[in-house]
């Protein structure tokens, strides 16, 4: 492993295996009495969080206390950041004191690796920007292999903005990394021209999709993005590409129904769909806890002291 | 006692006469007096191995004065340029106050005489405020001097401006307007080149067709008033084939390119250095390999720096948060010797031409960029052509953004005469 995950780029297909391996032992640890484990003990872990986002943030928490590191939440609002503390300064700080791991989100793309230039410690890329969210698609895949049993020649679509998805980036460079079929589905303004050199299909047409497919992975898809003029409205963008109760018949049976959170119920998937069964999205929350455990234990190269890896 | 320089045994390249050849070039009191050999009672710098050419012309720099003179001043700026082997520079205009009027310009040019490291040859405003409205007493800069006006950092957004610019200047012996090719609506939050770079880093693009667009507008509008056009910094395979079509057609439009379009692709952006996000964008390998074609046919008429310094602070930021520009006065000519003229893309004798006589004819630096002959004032320049360097800072520019840090360069300014003062000497600034 590398020492800092930036992007999906930086791992390699082993490393994935690795991490999913390693998060398997960990999830176990959540199912017990005294959810602790002391592999990270002594070690600090700070939250850097420059947008808002609960979900990832408690879910590193969570993981890193798990781990029995201690954990530093640093939001953006009420801070030195809001008195106009730049993204060094912050970096340089929390530097001098003593963060081993640096847990990253920032609505500027690239700013993990700006980050690298001035800690010493591990950099977790939490979400940036447009580029990534490597965390979720790890976290994604473990859900994959846990419900299905395997990631190579899984048929995947990812459905809805992609243009602007860290997620669909991050779990489009995995999944192809681990040989699954990948397709983007969306408004063709939505979907980058280029995507096809990542070694994934496209298509516009959710319908023609849907029948082949084991997982229908649905997008968040932002009403901001109808203002600024990528589809003609929420009410159209939902009727051709939202995955609704008369489409969603059309899925294989065993196929699943995942998003990455928060859903617009009503827009991208409907209220109904998102509650069936094989929609996973609590599965892949306790999963992302397991996941953030391993990477940060295999960041950190902590010890397994009473945690069964297959190290 | 006059002051005599003797640069002896250099190869003189100056495509002004068409000279290649060795020779002793003698300077007497800020003037070439003679290029025979065996001048005594002279000061002798030995140049045997080494290039002598016209000094350099930038025809596009950022000098920030006034208003930021915490990135750069006149003086900083023109210690950078002779360094790197210019004895004129042209700063652009979107200063703060913006040079659209005579007092400006009458500031800028007085810092720079004050400086005495470089000619300085203000360009001027074509709209004022660089708003793009209303155009600018072009007249009255003219008469300060003024042979090119530019609303650089913007194209002038209104054809009828832009019309209304280029008649107008056709009162006036050899003034160009020059244009800053991109069209806002299409660039806009735009941070690197559009392409499977920018799609994979997560980064708004600047697709090509952002600037080729307002390239075939200005083309139309120069069909249309039969005015004297150059287009700055070109970047896309696109334009560089519609500026060739143009100037076949007769048309009376030049064009620049600069180094780092000539060097690096979007590929370099790849780790988020803020030093590579410049205006317009880097693009890919294809078009810096038609901007390289371009330069090399004649297509592309100059290089000019784009020298555009900027704080550490501002550029030592989240890549979206970070202003556009590199600086390149200090290894415009070395990046040039190194990426076309080393691997036999340009003929030395062309380079010497597109950073020297091609600059100063289009900017009416009638004193710089040769010919290299008695009588001639001593603006020179004296490279090795074979010394090899890493760039990194310092800089002499008050700025360190410098796209090429970390880069090893072959080429390096020994020594630049300006004015028979030798301002730069064994590659450093004399005062």
């Amino acid at each position: 492993m590398n020492k800092h995950l930036l992007s999906i780029h930086d791992v390699t297909a082993e490393d994935i295996l690795r991490v999913l391996d390693t998060a398997e032992s960990f999830r176990e640890v959540g199912t017990r009495v005294i959810k602790k484990v002391p592999a990270l003990r002594g070690r600090t872990v700070v939250n850097l969080f420059y947008e808002n986002s609960t979900r990832t943030r408690i879910s590193f928490e969570l993981a890193a206390k798990r781990l029995s590191a201690d954990v530093i939440n640093f939001t953006t609002s009420g801070t030195s950041v809001a008195k106009g503390e730049s993204l060094k300064d912050t970096a340089l700080t929390l530097q001098a004191m003593g963060a081993d791991a640096i847990v990253i989100r920032h609505s500027s793309s690239g700013s993990p690796f700006t980050l690298t230039k001035w800690v010493r410690g591990s950099v977790l890329n939490a979400g940036d920007g447009t580029h990534e969210h490597p965390t979720q698609a790890l976290l994604d895949l473990y859900t994959m292999r846990d419900k299905l049993g395997r990631l190579e020649g899984l048929r995947v679509a990812i459905v809805g903005d992609v243009l602007h998805s860290r997620v669909a980036r991050s779990l489009s460079f995995a999944l192809v990394k681990m040989g699954a079929e990948v397709t983007l589905v969306g408004p063709p303004t939505l979907i980058p021209p280029d995507a096809p050199a990542w070694g994934v299909e496209v298509s516009y047409d959710i319908g023609g999709v849907l029948p082949k497919l084991d997982v229908c992975y649905m997008l968040r898809v932002q009403r901001e993005r109808q203002r600024q003029q990528y589809f003609p409205s929420v009410r159209e963008y939902a009727r051709l590409f939202g995955l609704t109760r008369d489409r969603v018949a059309a899925l294989p049976e065993g196929s699943l129904i995942m998003h990455p959170g928060p859903m617009n119920r009503g827009v991208e998937i409907d209220s109904d769909v998102a509650d069936l069964p094989r929609a996973v999205m609590e599965e892949q929350v306790t999963n992302g806890i397991a996941i953030r455990m391993s990477l940060l234990y295999l960041l950190l190269g902590g010890r397994a002291e009473g945690v069964g890896t297959d190290e | 006692m006059s002051e005599r320089y003797l640069f002896a045994g250099a190869r003189v390249i100056d495509p002004a006469s068409g000279r290649d050849e060795v020779a002793d070039v003698l300077v007497v009191d800020g003037t070439i007096a003679s290029l025979e050999h065996g001048a005594g009672n002279a000061r002798v710098i030995g140049c045997t191995g080494l290039i002598l050419a016209p000094g350099l012309v930038d025809p596009h720099t950022h000098l920030r004065e006034p208003g930021r003179e915490d990135k750069e001043t006149v003086e900083t700026g023109c210690r950078a340029a002779a360094l790197g082997g210019y004895t004129a520079v042209s700063p652009m205009a979107n200063t703060d106050p913006v040079a659209d009027n005579a007092a400006v310009i009458h500031e800028v040019l007085d810092l720079g005489a004050k400086a005495g490291l470089s000619d300085v040859f203000p360009v001027g405003a074509i709209t004022r405020g660089i708003e793009g409205e209303v155009i600018a007493e072009l007249g009255e800069m003219v008469e300060t001097g003024v042979r090119i006006f530019s609303d650089d950092g913007h194209a002038v957004p209104n054809p009828r401006v832009l019309r209304n610019a280029l008649t107008y200047v056709k009162a006036f012996d050899d003034v160009v307007i020059a244009e800053h090719c991109e069209d806002d609506a299409l660039a806009q939050d735009g941070q690197m080149h559009e392409g499977y770079h920018s799609y994979s880093l997560g980064l708004a693009g600047k697709p090509r067709e952002s600037e080729e667009i307002v390239v075939a507008r200005d083309l139309a509008v120069a069909r249309l008033t039969g005015g004297r056009l150059h287009l700055l910094h070109l970047s896309s395979a696109g334009s560089v084939q519609m500026v060739r079509r143009a100037k076949a057609e007769g048309l009376r439009v030049t064009a620049e390119v600069t180094p780092h379009h000539l060097t690096f692709t979007d590929e370099d952006l790849l780790t988020y250095d803020t030093n590579f996000k410049v205006n317009p964008p880097i693009r890919t390998a294809e078009d810096r390999d038609a901007l390289r074609a371009g330069l090399s046919d004649g297509t592309i008429d100059v290089v000019g720096t784009d020298h555009a310094p900027h704080a550490v602070e501002e550029k030592e930021v989240e890549f979206d948060q970070a202003p556009p520009g590199t600086i390149g006065l200090e290894t415009a000519l070395a990046a040039i010797l190194t990426h076309l003229v080393e691997p036999g893309l340009l003929s030395l004798a062309r380079a010497i031409e597109v950073l020297s006589s091609a600059p100063a004819r289009l900017i009416g630096a009638a004193e710089h960029g040769g010919p290299i002959e008695p009588g001639r004032p001593a603006n020179l320049v004296v490279f090795d052509p074979d010394v090899e360097w890493v760039v990194e800072p310092p800089f002499a520019s008050k700025s360190r953004n410098s796209a090429f840090t970390g880069t090893t360069l072959k080429g390096k300014v020994l020594h630049t005469m300006y004015r028979g003062e030798l301002v730069v000497a064994d590659g450093k600034a004399q005062r």
